[in-house]
């Protein structure tokens, strides 16, 4: 375990139990956030004079099938002003996959939020504009989820011939 | 083109004329670029000095309407194999296509796992040259047309003997 860095100690001490877990393992800050601080929290890393994190790098998610809460939203941001770096997490249920949009702190995650919710099927409440980013409109699931089937074909348009397949229908879904 | 072809069988006319569009269509194929991955990186270092498609004939063109060739050139992603076909139908004909590299002959890296890659160009459009590699490196495109080449001096007008 690493030295913790000191805004990591000053974000736990402003927010208390809102935060989960704070860690610095490989030297990467890390904050578990609870669901409905990460708004508050974000707005008080970018502003406050000690960390001004101005700048978002990253938001994807993490699918730990098997584990309760399933999914964990990971948000990446940067102090331009100090070189640092910060890593924020929020874990969020199987049944009730929604954490609040950050685009109000960050206009930036507009887009990642959108691919986040094309891929795993996190909705963001509040998000202007929620359409899938990448796949047809169409599409039905979210294809990174761990218990999306493999082998599944979603095709837009008749082929000519069908998809020759090694082994057909026996590519399971990877085990949990 | 559709007042002599197929009409007549292969006399000395047809024949000799065959030749001559043979070698005109043969020697000088205009490839429409197709770069969707990877593979689009060596097909435009195949067109570059180093390699220079210039010196076979072959100039890259920007829109299918001037192009008699389509070099699929990385992973057909669901999304665009509509737009290929699209495009595809756009390409006044004679045309014909090259397939480069693994993602476009049967989808590559994504054969088994892609759910937004179509397993192979050739179940959107008939493919005439398959260049396998991933990804394949110049040679081996400017073999392909070389390949096509002669594949193009075996075409002919004639009727289709049953
Ligand atoms: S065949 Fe390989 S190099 Fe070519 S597009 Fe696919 S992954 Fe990229």
């Amino acid at each position: 375990m690493q030295e913790l860095p000191e805004y990591l100690s000053v974000l736990k001490s402003r927010f208390g139990d809102r935060i989960e877990e704070i860690h610095a393992q490989h030297d990467d800050a890390t904050a578990v956030v609870k669901r409905d601080a990460i708004v508050e929290v974000c707005a008080w890393l970018r502003d406050d004079e000690k960390t001004l994190f101005d700048l978002f790098l990253d938001l994807t998610a993490v699918d730990y099938i098997g584990r309760k809460p399933r999914f964990e939203v990971v948000i990446h941001l940067v102090s331009i002003p100090f070189r640092h770096r910060l890593r924020l997490k929020v874990r969020l249920d199987e049944d009730d996959p929604v954490m609040p949009t950050i685009i109000p702190v960050y206009p930036a995650s507009n887009w990642f939020e959108r691919e986040c919710w094309d891929l795993y099927g996190i909705k963001f409440d509040g998000h202007p504009d929620l359409r899938r980013m990448f796949l047809q409109e169409t599409f039905v699931g979210h294809p990174l989820r761990k218990d999306y089937p493999i082998a599944k074909r979603q095709p837009l348009i008749e082929l000519r011939k069908s998809e020759v397949r090694r082994n057909d229908e026996s590519v399971e879904p990877r085990p949990a | 083109m559709s007042l002599i072809e197929g009409r007549y069988g292969p006399n000395i006319v047809i024949t000799s004329l065959d030749k001559v569009f043979n070698w005109g269509r043969g020697s000088s194929v205009w490839p429409m670029t197709f770069g969707l991955a990877c593979c689009a990186i060596e097909m435009m270092a195949t067109a570059a000095s180093r390699f220079d498609l210039d010196r076979y004939g072959i100039f890259m063109r920007p829109t299918p309407r001037q192009a008699d060739c389509m070099i699929v050139a990385g992973t057909v992603s669901v999304k665009m194999a509509e737009r290929l076909r699209r495009l595809y139908h756009q390409m006044p004909e004679p045309r014909w296509v090259i397939a480069m590299g693994s993602c476009s002959i049967s989808g590559g890296p994504y054969w088994e796992g892609g759910y937004h890659v179509v397993k192979g160009v050739d179940l959107i459009i008939p493919v005439d040259v398959y260049v396998p590699g991933c990804p394949p490196r110049p040679e081996a495109l400017l073999d392909a047309f070389l390949t096509l080449k002669e594949k193009i001096a075996k075409e002919t007008m004639a009727k289709k003997l049953a």
